[in-house]
This record gives C-alpha cells, sequence and structure tokens, in this order.
C-alpha cells in the first residue's frame, strides 16, 4: 500500500472493503469479489502460522463443524461440500481439527513444513477404542 | 413509527439534568447507550423515560459497565445513528479507554459529562478532575455554566459533531450539583424549531451502507498511525474551532443567546481578571459586579471551549489585562494547574501578558464562596500596584489547615 501523507486519506479508522460500490455482495462468493487492496482478504498472514491442519478428504462427511467453529473463516466450503482451506489467513489453533466428529479424523494438525501428501498416505487409521 | 411531540412552555424551570435530557429528545437522538452514576444519572434516565412515553424514537441500550457503555455508543455511531450518553466521575475514567477510539475512528458522539470529583476518597460533588482527565482524548469539550447553557450546548454540539468536515465526538460539560441538580429557568425551544437546528442526521462511513461496505477501528503501526494521529490534531487545531464559531452565530440567529469560546464579562477595561469554568464564572461575575462599586475594575473570563483550547481567543481577551488570577477546581497533583498552565502558554507568545497566578480551589463540592472572590481580586490589584506577583504563583482557596502555597 501507498504511504500516503496525513492529508492525504479518509479521515477515520477505517478501511474500504471494496473500490466503488457493490451491489449483491452477500450473494457473490468470495471468490468472485473484487476486494480492495485495503481488505485483509488480499493480505496472507500465513507467516503467523507454526502449524497447519491438514485435509483428507476421504474421512470427510462435510458436516461442516469445522466450518462453523473456525474463528477466522478459512474453512472453505461450497454448496456444504467442505473443499480445504484458505492457507492465507488460517492461524493454525487447531479448532477445526479438535471438532472434526469422523474416525479417524478428516483434519490433523502437523509442523507448518509437512508435507500433506506424505501425511495423507500414512493417515492415522480407524481407532476402534472409540 | 411516530412519535409524539412535546408541548414547551417558553420558559420552563429545569435542573442542568433535564434540560440535557430534553435536548436529546428534541434531537431525536437514535441510540443512548448507557450506565447510570450520580449525578448525571437523570440525563438518560430523562431520555429513556422520554422514549418509554413515545416522545422520542431510538434505542436505548442498558449495559454494564460505562466501558460499555461508550463502546455501545461506538458501534451505533459506526452503524450511522445519532448517539449520545451521560457520565460522570468514576464512570467516565471507566470510558476513557473508548473515548480514545471514538475520537481516532471520528466518530460524532455526545458525552455529557456531569463533573465530579475523582476518588479516593469517593466523592460525588462537583469538580473538574473529570474534566481534565480526558482533555487530550480528542474530544471538543464544551462548558456549560448554568442548566439554560447545558440545554442550549447540547444542540451547537451535535451540529458541530457531526459536520462532515467535522466529525469528533463533543463532551458538554455542567457542574455536579451545582448545575445537574439546581433547577433555573430555561428558555426552550419548540421540537420543530429545536430539531430543525440540529437537522436530520446525515451519516458518513455507516457500516449499514451496504453498497459500501467498511471496517471500522483497524489496527496501523508505525507505518500509518502518526499521520492518522495528525490528522485529526489539526482538524481540532484549524476547523473545529472555525466551525464552533460558525454554529455559535447560527444559533444566535435563531435564539438571540450568544455564544463565544472565551466568554468575557466587563473585560473590556479590566485592570485585574478571574479565569475560570463553571459555575464559578457567575459567583465571580457577582463579585466582579462589587469589586468595581470599590474602586478595582474587576472582570471575568469563562472558557466556554476547553478542546479546542482557544489560543488565541485567549491572547486577545488578556492582553490588556494586568493581573490575572486562574483557577483550577482540580488537584494538579505535583504540578502547576492545568489551566494555569494552559493560559500562560497562550500569555507568553502574546503582545502583552498580565501577571498570572494559579489558584486550586473547590475539591470535591467545596464551595467557592463571594467571601474568597473578594480576597482574590484584592491580592490581583496588590499585584497591580506593586507591579509583579506578590504571592507563590500556587495557592488553595478553601481548604482547612496551615496555609498551602507552592512555586
Amino acid at each position: 500500500m501507498e504511504n500516503k501523507g496525513w492529508d492525504e486519506f479518509e479521515i477515520g479508522a477505517m478501511l474500504r472493503t471494496f473500490d466503488g460500490s457493490v451491489d449483491n455482495i452477500a450473494g457473490t462468493k468470495q471468490e468472485d469479489r473484487s476486494y480492495s487492496e485495503n481488505s485483509s482478504y488480499r493480505a496472507s498472514v500465513a507467516d503467523w502460522r507454526l502449524i497447519k491442519p491438514v485435509f483428507n478428504k476421504d474421512y470427510c462427511i462435510d458436516c461442516q463443524f469445522c466450518w462453523v467453529y473456525c474463528p477466522d473463516v478459512s474453512i472453505v466450503s461450497r454448496d456444504k461440500k467442505m473443499v480445504g482451506i484458505d492457507m492465507d489467513h488460517c492461524k493454525g489453533c487447531g479448532v477445526c481439527v479438535e471438532v472434526c466428529p469422523t474416525n479417524p479424523k478428516s483434519l490433523l494438525m502437523f509442523g507448518e513444513h509437512a508435507d500433506e501428501e506424505t501425511e495423507i498416505a500414512q493417515w492415522p487409521s480407524k481407532d476402534e477404542e472409540k | 413509527m411516530a412519535f409524539d411531540k412535546m408541548k414547551l412552555r417558553d420558559i420552563e424551570v429545569w435542573d442542568g439534568n433535564f434540560a440535557a435530557a430534553q435536548a436529546l429528545r428534541q434531537c431525536q437522538v437514535d441510540v443512548v447507550s448507557a450506565y447510570p452514576i450520580t449525578p448525571s444519572t437523570a440525563i438518560v434516565e430523562g431520555y429513556a423515560k422520554f422514549k418509554s412515553d413515545n416522545f422520542v424514537e431510538g434505542e436505548f441500550i442498558m449495559v454494564e459497565s460505562e466501558h460499555a457503555a461508550m463502546s455501545g455508543c461506538i458501534g451505533a455511531a459506526a452503524a450511522g445513528g445519532r448517539v449520545a450518553t451521560a457520565t460522570s466521575s468514576q464512570g467516565l475514567a471507566l470510558m476513557s479507554e473508548t473515548l480514545y477510539q471514538a475520537s481516532g475512528m471520528r466518530l460524532p458522539i455526545v458525552l455529557n459529562l456531569v463533573n465530579r470529583a475523582l476518588a479516593s476518597p469517593l466523592n460525588v460533588n462537583g469538580d473538574h478532575s473529570d474534566m481534565y482527565m480526558v482533555r487530550d482524548s480528542g474530544w471538543i469539550q464544551f462548558d456549560a455554566f448554568n442548566p439554560q447553557e447545558a440545554y442550549d450546548l447540547n444542540f451547537i454540539a451535535f451540529k458541530v459533531s457531526e459536520d462532515h468536515d467535522i466529525r469528533l465526538p463533543a463532551i458538554v460539560n455542567q457542574d455536579g450539583f451545582m448545575t445537574s441538580h439546581t433547577a433555573q429557568g430555561v428558555a426552550t425551544m419548540d421540537d420543530d424549531t429545536a430539531f430543525g437546528f440540529v437537522g436530520t442526521y446525515k451519516p458518513m462511513n455507516d457500516m449499514l451502507d451496504f453498497e459500501h461496505p467498511v471496517t471500522h477501528g483497524v489496527q496501523t503501526e508505525e507505518d500509518w498511525h502518526f499521520e492518522h494521529k495528525a490528522r485529526q490534531h489539526n482538524d481540532l487545531m484549524t476547523k473545529a474551532g472555525p466551525k464552533i464559531d460558525e454554529v455559535f452565530a447560527d444559533f444566535k440567529k435563531l435564539t438571540g443567546r450568544k455564544y463565544s469560546q472565551v466568554e468575557t464579562y466587563d473585560m473590556e477595561d479590566a485592570d485585574v481578571a478571574v479565569f475560570c469554568l463553571g459555575t464559578s464564572v457567575e459567583t465571580a461575575r457577582e463579585v466582579a459586579k462589587e469589586m468595581r462599586t470599590r474602586g478595582i475594575k474587576a472582570g471575568v473570563v469563562g472558557l466556554r471551549v476547553i478542546r479546542p483550547f482557544p489560543f488565541a481567543q485567549v491572547q486577545a481577551t488578556l492582553k490588556d489585562v494586568k493581573a490575572v488570577a486562574v483557577l483550577d477546581r482540580s488537584s494538579p497533583n505535583g504540578a502547576a494547574g492545568a489551566m494555569f498552565n494552559e493560559v500562560t502558554t497562550a500569555m507568553y507568545s502574546a503582545e502583552n501578558s498580565p501577571l498570572i497566578s494559579g489558584y486550586i480551589y473547590g475539591l470535591g463540592g467545596r464551595d467557592l464562596t463571594k467571601v474568597h472572590l473578594v480576597d482574590l481580586y484584592n491580592e490581583l490589584d496588590t499585584n497591580v500596584k506593586a507591579g509583579k506577583v506578590t504571592t507563590p504563583l500556587q495557592q488553595f482557596i478553601g481548604v482547612r489547615g496551615p496555609k498551602l502555597a507552592y512555586l
């Protein structure tokens, strides 16, 4: 963002989500919205994360628990089907893993640098005790 | 939903709290978010009753603390409503964090601050320590000396604060009990005239404008924070003052009641003057008149606008005066009085400076009597004759025990 002088920006601790006006924004999917440069959607905070969730589609039942509980709206779901995780905004808190009800879980936490395909290949099997 | 209008007599007998509550009703405030505290309670209680009786169309939000009260006001103002509340003393202290949020977010909220001492020891009576505490918070601050002014200044505050060139919140101060609970004749405006003066609220950057979504209360670090604060200070220093003068002029045109950023009484030829705030202004005016019969050309200066501090007007008012007493109704706790410092700073760079001495008085509602003021004017007269301040620069008026004087 350009570093403007004190007299060059709108007053107030305020940022506009879109440049100009928008119509039916609630009915427009995030990926189809033209967010302004000031919108946090355009900023990546991926480097805040130390551990990350990995999603294994094979066990997911699309219950939407993770989508409901994610405090950063970082679970991407379309037509009530879990699509994946918005890794630009996920902080790695692990709430999605905690609330995942499947056995084995469809989401598990790994170190930030873990390889996703490797981890999915050696995903834990069903826990019979539960 | 329609609301009923209220028929008022031309002169009503109101105390300062009820006068302020009536002003909130006549401005048709959309949201009052409030937590009650003595002596300001009757203001928000009054609005709530007007709302329950269908004399106002708005929302009253009952919250769990003053911090939440101002937070509710901030949310409602960001959403795009005309917003007001009231508090005093400890309530203001708890609210203080959010006051900075409101002004930094440039939200036009009107806060009726009924001045009361800050604990400890706990005290419900009037002094100006709460007013002083938030003087750097970025709010415009008006001071009413009586119930009439508490009524009038609310309309003026909304009109200044909500102007799109200003967009800064405003505090209307009145003395706890001395003004808030003392009934006097108040000249009223009828509902249509009063509402016509402030007009329909014009939102700006409101969250309820769904075609232009905004995020309010953003975070900035060393890369942007300074520019935002500089902008706010600039607008207070250069825009708020002229706008206040413009609104004062409009108000005089409408009601005949004249306000100035610095109010002067018998100052045209004054040799000595008392510079003070609140109800003390009225006591000092009476004494000044009496001093003139004793051959002392006495005058009074009352500060109507505390923030932005009317630097140039104070200079112009005091440049031909020989001796001035600046009265602070707040303990400076280890320094010269705050108002003493501000007046002295203004006069330091003026053409001529009077001899300036400072006085601390009236803490916790202690009376400032006419006898105190007679002594004070005589002391100023002594200073004039000696050509120098003959006393320490800081003295205490009306406190028991050995005389206190410093500096």
